[in-house]
């Protein structure tokens, strides 16, 4: 790092910018799509690259040394544990509500308001 | 502060061997401010909160038996005639990443001790961030009025209100938290507030680095909760 911390040409922070607006155009897209695996991974996709265009560049994360780096993103890779513990107990919760209260697994339908 | 006073004096070895380096040498182990690196450390902090509502509300939408509202129509709006689905949370993620961007520039700008520049680029972040709370604020009433409580709504799995209201709302919350700060920090610029200090504008990035992570969490709150 330089003596007066991060300093960089403009022109990086103008393509970021643009390149949000971009993705975020796709992600508001995706709404379009019919469900499914494809949309699913497309939104997926396009957060992953916001969030990484966020934390790289105007984060300046990607300027920082490795000891920093993993300090921060390295922790929430742990999260990842919990989605899976918490997605298989949802799944237990909704099986015993069938089957004891007797409950119907509902697909989502669409119940608009108008 | 200078890399000299940081580091003892001694040469910054690059890449993992740094890492290394970094954590077993006798020094401060993050070669950057303690304000930044505390920042950091908070936003990790706030990173484990967003994320504990996020599986929360993972884990009621996979439970419930009841259908899932479809975000789509809930959120949609009347323009031109038409509904179209989304259009006030799109219009307000878009609204987000601009103040993302004016907030880059300001940081970019403080580096340069461009004091009005970087007063004003933070007055437009705090402006495009209170338009934002605005826009929430409208969305809870419309969907207050229709009928939506933390606790039912007309529209399916009671879990759905209770969702979005703490997710938005501690989202907002942050945000018009931010908005404070970028003031305060703004006017700060301004009066030569730094000036006395040494002329050191790394607030300005320490401030950013908040701000940029509102619209960190808004991207996946928008993939999560609006699209999924």
């Amino acid at each position: 790092m330089a003596e007066e911390g991060q300093q960089h040409p403009l022109k990086i922070y103008w393509i970021m910018w643009g390149a949000l607006f971009v993705l975020s155009g796709f992600s508001y897209a995706t709404d379009f799509m019919d469900d499914g695996a494809v949309r699913t991974f497309l939104i997926l996709l396009f957060m992953m690259l916001k969030a990484g265009g966020i934390t790289w560049i105007f984060m300046h994360m990607g300027w920082e040394r490795l000891a920093l780096k993993l300090a921060i993103l390295g922790p929430p890779v742990a999260i990842l544990v919990l989605i899976w513990l918490m997605s298989l107990e949802g799944l237990y919760i909704e099986d015993t509500r069938v089957e004891y209260y007797g409950e119907s697994t509902m697909e989502p339908e669409t119940p608009g308001h108008h | 502060m200078s890399e000299a006073v940081l580091d003892g004096g001694a040469q910054e070895v690059p890449g993992k061997e740094g890492l290394v380096e970094d954590w077993a040498r006798d020094k401060q182990v993050f070669g950057v401010p303690w304000g930044k690196a505390m920042m950091w450390i908070f936003l990790l902090s706030d990173t484990f909160i967003f994320s504990c509502f996020l599986v929360g509300y993972m884990s009621v939408r996979i439970a419930t038996t009841d259908p899932w509202p479809s975000p789509s129509e809930v959120f949609a709006l009347q323009a031109f005639g038409y509904d179209v689905p989304l259009l006030l949370i799109a219009i307000m993620t878009f609204v987000l990443i601009t103040s993302s961007g004016t907030m880059a520039l300001a940081v970019n700008m403080g580096y340069r001790k461009d004091r009005n520049k970087t007063f004003w680029l933070m007055v437009a972040t705090a402006l495009l961030g209170a338009t934002f709370v605005s826009m929430q604020a409208y969305e809870w009433t419309k969907l207050i009025s229709e009928g939506v409580r933390p606790w039912e709504n007309p529209f399916g799995a009671a879990q759905f209100g209770s969702s979005f209201f703490m997710i938005t709302g501690f989202h907002g919350m942050h945000v018009s938290a931010g908005v404070i700060y970028l003031l305060v920090i703004a006017f700060r610029v301004r009066n030569g507030f730094y000036e006395k200090r040494g002329g050191n504008y790394e607030i300005v990035e320490i401030t950013g680095l908040y701000w940029h992570f509102v619209d960190l969490v808004w991207v996946f709150i928008f993939a999560f909760f609006y699209l999924w």
